[in-house]
């Protein structure tokens, strides 16, 4: 029997996020050369760690296919330079693509299979649209399993404000308008860029090198996103302003069991506490997070009082405000994405896992007082997942203040 | 003292109306404390088949983006300025497109002089300029890397050279003043002088250890690592040190004494013909002292004067030879006629045999199988081959699974049976048609009736040697030169009777084996040694009529060869050699010699007095006795033009006769054939330019001749070297 073990998360990194597309800073890069550049720089971040001593690399990806297909756990270790015996596996979860290589490699840890690991995901939706080369079964129309929205983000996320009315597109883009300011705080207050590994990028005119992320818009103002179209509906709610953009981006973060993190000398930024999916209707899929964190919460035999920090992705406003909603926590919680989020900095699906977590972990070092906090995301098809985490820093003193 | 930038380019841009142009891009990259680096990307537009060169036009552009990035510097707008290249690509040189079009001294003295204003303006930015060597570097595309003040080298870079000497050029864009005094006499020497005579080029592991580039990074993160490298440097937080640069000992002591070893060196390997080397070794030993603008001067001079020489053109042509016409050989049928070879019969176990079966087994990678008379022949060329796998495998050239599989592959039998699944048949018995007949005409009774049959002779007709066949269709000669797995030249003799489906297998067999192959008639001698049989048999000529051997030796020298006449006949061995006279004697018998004397020396042993190490000392005195008794001696001259005339004879009736497509394969076939040397463009364009081809038939091979524009201003030809006739 393999010994139960701790599972922490020692560091994370990822590339600075793209727009998608030919007018994006990553059109020339493979998607496969993101994740590999994330991954040397998490490696070289870490010197301490043998890379031999890696037991399993599980990369994420939503549409695994030429350039990002090809079981890129085992591809890009390759690539990385990581020794030909370190194992790898490629995952797909859709939107929680690095946040379920953490959990499962964070499982695999816990129950003593691996001491050290490396999970993350890529997602390049300029060279891999969303839904290219899907092929859904015919029965999930003819047969009414979901409706025609189910396939479609926003239609989705239109869906949630039909449910709950009092969730009005002013709300909306009022949060995506704070996303921004806050992403623009946090780049200003230099909170992001440390955790960013600068990416080499080709152009018609040259070599650039790709240092922040190119979806913010920090001039954005309510009466800009007021005017935006509403591209799933006629006069709906959803626009390009108060959503998630499309986005190319890659994360990669070292895993290791307690014992193991104090053997090599590594520095823990949180510790994984539970974590938890759950699904839900596919037409609305933006509440999934709202039972997985249920189901995380009672796992872990915490309540919604006891977090102290949230890290929440924004694929769409709305599907955040139904979780505050949900919870009783306030759009403007000072605990709920401090550095902003998806909105603004963009969400390259299977790879913001752990940019969630990343961020988290700062805020983590930065706030002693908090013992625990949450990564949450909501997934395609109808689906929420949840990792809560405890502050390795926590200080009973630092939290009666 | 000359100003750069005071130059009119003019003469080089009307040259270079289609110059594919490489561009200067430049970004900004966001460096530390608010910092900015200009990363200028070298980029032709194509992909890394066409590798960025370097052309006036793309000089000028390099130049004037240097400019701007001075003037920015100086406004505090960037603080270091950084050149990279495509994807696998830094740059591989200077344009040599347009050389032979230069139509004066001054011209190429500008191109030249451009070359130094426009790289050297990476010395002139006022911040620090870094070049991040991403790939393939060479001669030009090094000189960018020497000019700025700081080099980083991906790890994974195959090639960084100046190999200018071996193409009649010297670095001269700065690389033979500043390699020097970045890495040392010695290494520069090693780089400049001796690798290009090797034909060899640097990986980015050597490039460090030389100090050619600081430092090194992976290739997958590469660029982001020498940017970080960079930021360190600007900062100060990152020191550079270069144990190699000469100090002051180095100069005072270690200096002229290197580059006289040197020139013994290249005295003794190369003669003193080709002229270009030791221009280099001119300006390496100039390059001890003085400043960086008086260095770039002596190298303006230098290549100008290189340019405008016959040399130049002749190599340039003879590298266009290689690497492009070998590559496409002419008359050769469409690949797809050719017969995939799923397996190898080699008829033979001796020597020659198993280094086929080897070569064979190691580049087609299928059974090979051996024949011979008895068991114990075959038992001893599988031994052989074997043995030769061994040591591949220990010098780890190949895995221990690959030296498995290629044992596993090779198997010797006397049972002809064996054979009937061969796709590919070649023998490398006894020269005598008789015994190449008979060998075939056994076999033909064991393999399928479209089965190839190749012969390695040198010196039969090929199609006589089929006489006996039933498929004559199916035979092709296949003449390999020795040393087998070296001599890149394989002379594929295509008879009346080949069909172009065994032709065309025959050129894709010699290409997988890594060889150039030269479509020949079945003429005697092909096209190599029927030419080295016109001068070996003029040399034993003017020995039987009572020449000294030194005379005939010297007599030679101006073609500037890697060997004298009678080192290659012991190269080839006396009794081959005077062979190989008989045959073309009896296929010629009223222009070419034999040799009695040569047999009788063959019978002797040997020509050359050599030492114990077998350095030439001079004539044996036995040998000198042999060949004693000649009333008429010729002189040193006089041979000269027999030999310069007679192979100008002898080539224009190989092509009249079209022995081979053109000159430019009978060129082909003595550069990779017989090691001719590049400066004699082969051979054809000596003979044009020393005018022999006018003096046989009142003409030239090459319309126009391939000559450097001051042919006219210097003394043409041969009468620059030293002859020893009288």
């Amino acid at each position: 029997m393999a010994d139960r073990a701790e599972v922490v998360f020692v560091d994370g990194v990822r590339t600075p996020f793209g727009r998608a597309g030919e007018k994006g800073m990553y059109w020339n890069t493979r998607a496969d050369d993101l994740v590999v550049k994330a991954m040397i720089g998490l490696l070289e971040r870490n010197p301490s760690v043998p890379g031999e001593r890696i037991d399993e690399v599980a990369i994420a990806a939503t549409t695994q296919t030429g350039d990002q297909g090809l079981t890129l756990g085992r591809t890009a270790a390759l690539l990385s330079g990581l020794p030909k015996s370190v194992p790898g596996f490629a995952i797909d979860r859709m939107c929680a693509g690095a946040m379920t290589a953490v959990t499962t490699l964070g499982a695999g840890i816990g129950f003593g299979a691996y001491d050290l690991a490396i999970a993350g995901g890529v997602e390049h939706m300029g060279r891999h649209p969303m839904g290219s080369g899907v092929d859904p079964n015919p029965r999930f129309l003819s047969e009414r399993l979901v409706s025609e929205d189910a396939l479609n983000m926003g239609a989705t996320a239109e869906r949630i404000h039909d449910r709950f009315p009092s969730y009005t597109k002013e709300r909306s883009d009022r949060f995506a308008l704070r996303s921004q300011q806050k992403v623009a705080a946090a780049y200003a207050a230099d909170k992001i860029q440390p955790d960013l590994v600068s990416v080499a990028i080709r152009s018609e005119t040259g070599w650039g090198l790709a240092t922040t992320d190119e979806a913010p818009r920090p001039e954005t103002t309510m009466e800009g996103l007021a005017s935006l179209k509403t591209p799933f509906r006629p006069h709906g709610r959803i626009t390009a302003g108060n959503a998630s953009g499309l986005n190319d981006g890659a994360s990669a973060c070292l895993l290791a069991s307690g014992k193991a993190a104090k053997d090599l000398g590594l520095n823990v930024k949180m510790k994984m506490v539970s974590f938890a999916f759950a699904g839900v209707e596919p037409e609305v899929m933006g509440l999934g997070p709202v039972p997985s964190t249920e189901k995380a919460l009672r796992k872990a035999g915490l309540s919604i009082t006891d977090i102290g920090l949230f890290e929440l992705n924004e694929a769409f406003a709305v599907q955040v405000i139904s979780f505050l909603d949900h919870f009783g926590i306030d759009d403007e919680d000072p605990r709920v994405n401090e550095y902003g989020g998806a909105i603004a900095i963009g969400h390259p699906l299977a790879s913001s896992g752990v940019r969630l977590m990343n961020q988290l972990a700062r805020q983590f070092s930065e706030h002693p007082e908090v013992r625990y906090g949450l990564t949450a995301m909501c997934i395609g098809l109808g689906q929420g997942g949840t990792v809560i985490w405890e502050n390795p820093n926590f200080n009973r003193k630092a939290s009666k203040r | 003292m000359s100003n750069y930038s005071e130059l009119d380019f003019t003469p080089l841009i009307e040259l270079s109306a289609d110059e594919v142009v490489t561009h200067s891009y430049v970004r900004d990259v966001p460096l530390s404390g608010g910092k900015t680096l200009a990363l200028v990307t070298l980029d032709n537009g194509r992909d890394h088949t066409r590798p960025n060169t370097l052309g006036p036009i793309t000089l000028l552009e390099f130049g004037m983006t240097m400019d701007l990035l001075r003037e920015r510097a100086a406004l505090g707008d960037i603080h270091g300025v950084a050149v990279t290249g495509k994807p696998f690509i830094l740059a591989a040189g200077a344009d040599l497109s347009k050389v032979s079009e230069i139509p004066s001294l001054a011209t190429g003295k500008l191109l030249a002089q451009l070359g130094h204003y426009a790289l050297g303006k990476q010395a002139e930015l006022g911040v620090p300029s870094f070049v991040f060597i991403n790939g393939l570097a060479l001669g030009g595309g090094l000189e960018i890397a020497l000019n700025a003040d700081y080099r980083t080298v991906d790890a994974t870079v195959p090639a960084i050279a100046l190999p200018e000497v071996s193409l009649g050029l010297i670095p001269g864009w700065g690389g033979s003043y500043l390699l020097p005094n970045l890495i040392g006499i010695e290494n520069a020497l090693k780089v400049i002088i001796e690798n290009p005579l090797k034909h060899r080029v640097l990986k980015a592991a050597d490039a460090i250890e030389l100090g050619i580039a600081d430092v090194q990074f992976a290739s997958a993160m590469f660029l982001e690592q020498s940017i970080k490298w960079a930021d360190g440097v600007i900062s100060g937080t990152t020191k550079v040190s270069r144990p190699n640069a000469p100090g002051k000992v180095e100069r005072l002591v270690k200096w002229d004494v290197a580059v006289g070893i040197a020139r013994k060196m290249l005295e003794s390997r190369i003669g003193t013909v080709a002229r270009s080397p030791y221009i280099a070794l001119d300006l390496l030993k100039a390059a001890k002292s003085g400043t960086r603008q008086e260095g770039f001067e002596r190298e303006d001079d230098s290549l100008a004067e290189l340019i405008a020489g016959d040399q130049l053109q002749a190599s340039i042509y003879a590298f266009n030879l290689v690497q492009k016409r070998a590559k496409r050989p002419a008359g050769a049928p469409d690949k797809a006629l050719a017969r995939p070879i799923k397996k190898v019969g080699v008829i033979g176990a001796g020597l020659m045999a198993s280094q086929f079966a080897l070569l064979f087994v190691r580049r087609l990678r299928v059974p090979v199988v051996i024949t011979d008379l008895d068991q114990a022949r075959v038992d001893k060329g599988v031994a052989y081959i074997h043995s030769e796998i061994l040591a591949l495998e220990t010098k780890n050239r190949i895995s221990s699974d690959e030296a498995n599989r290629l044992r596993a592959l090779v198997t010797g039998t006397t049972d002809k049976a064996q054979f009937a699944d061969a796709d590919w048949v070649i023998e490398a018995v006894f020269e005598e048609l008789g015994v190449k007949q008979d060998v075939f005409a056994e076999m033909e009774k064991h393999i399928a009736p479209d089965a190839i049959l190749a012969t390695n002779t040198s010196s039969l007709s090929v199609e006589q040697i089929g006489a006996k066949l039933a498929h004559p269709e199916r035979l092709v000669g296949f003449h390999f030169f020795n040393p087998v797995a070296i001599m890149p030249l394989i002379e594929v003799v295509n008879t009346p009777e080949t069909n172009d489906a065994t032709l065309s297998t025959a050129m894709v067999v010699a290409a997988k084996l890594r060889k150039n192959a030269v479509i020949t008639r079945d003429t005697p001698g092909f096209v190599v040694n029927r030419l080295l049989a016109k001068l070996l048999g003029e040399a034993m000529h003017a020995v039987d009529t009572g020449t000294p051997f030194d005379v005939v030796d010297g007599s030679l020298a101006p073609f500037g060869m890697p060997m004298t006449p009678f080192e290659l006949l012991e190269l080839v061995g006396l009794k081959v050699g005077a062979h190989v006279l008989d045959t073309h004697h009896a296929a010629f018998p009223d222009r070419f010699f034999d040799s009695t004397n040569l047999h009788r020396l063959a019978e002797y042993g040997t020509i050359l007095e050599r030492d114990a190490k077998g350095k030439i000392k001079g004539f044996d005195k036995g040998a000198i006795k042999i060949v004693a008794g000649g009333t008429t001696p010729m002189t040193g001259e006089q041979i000269l033009r027999r030999v310069e005339d007679g192979l100008a004879d002898e080539i224009k009736r190989m092509l009249d006769d079209g022995v081979v497509h053109a000159a430019e394969d009978i060129d082909l076939c003595m550069i990779l054939g017989a090691n001719w040397p590049f400066q004699m463009g082969g051979i054809t364009p000596y003979l044009d330019r020393v005018g022999a081809s006018e003096r046989v038939f009142q003409g030239t091979f090459h319309t126009p001749p391939i000559r450097g524009v001051g042919a006219e201003l210097e003394p043409a030809g041969h009468t620059t070297a030293t002859t020893s006739g009288d």
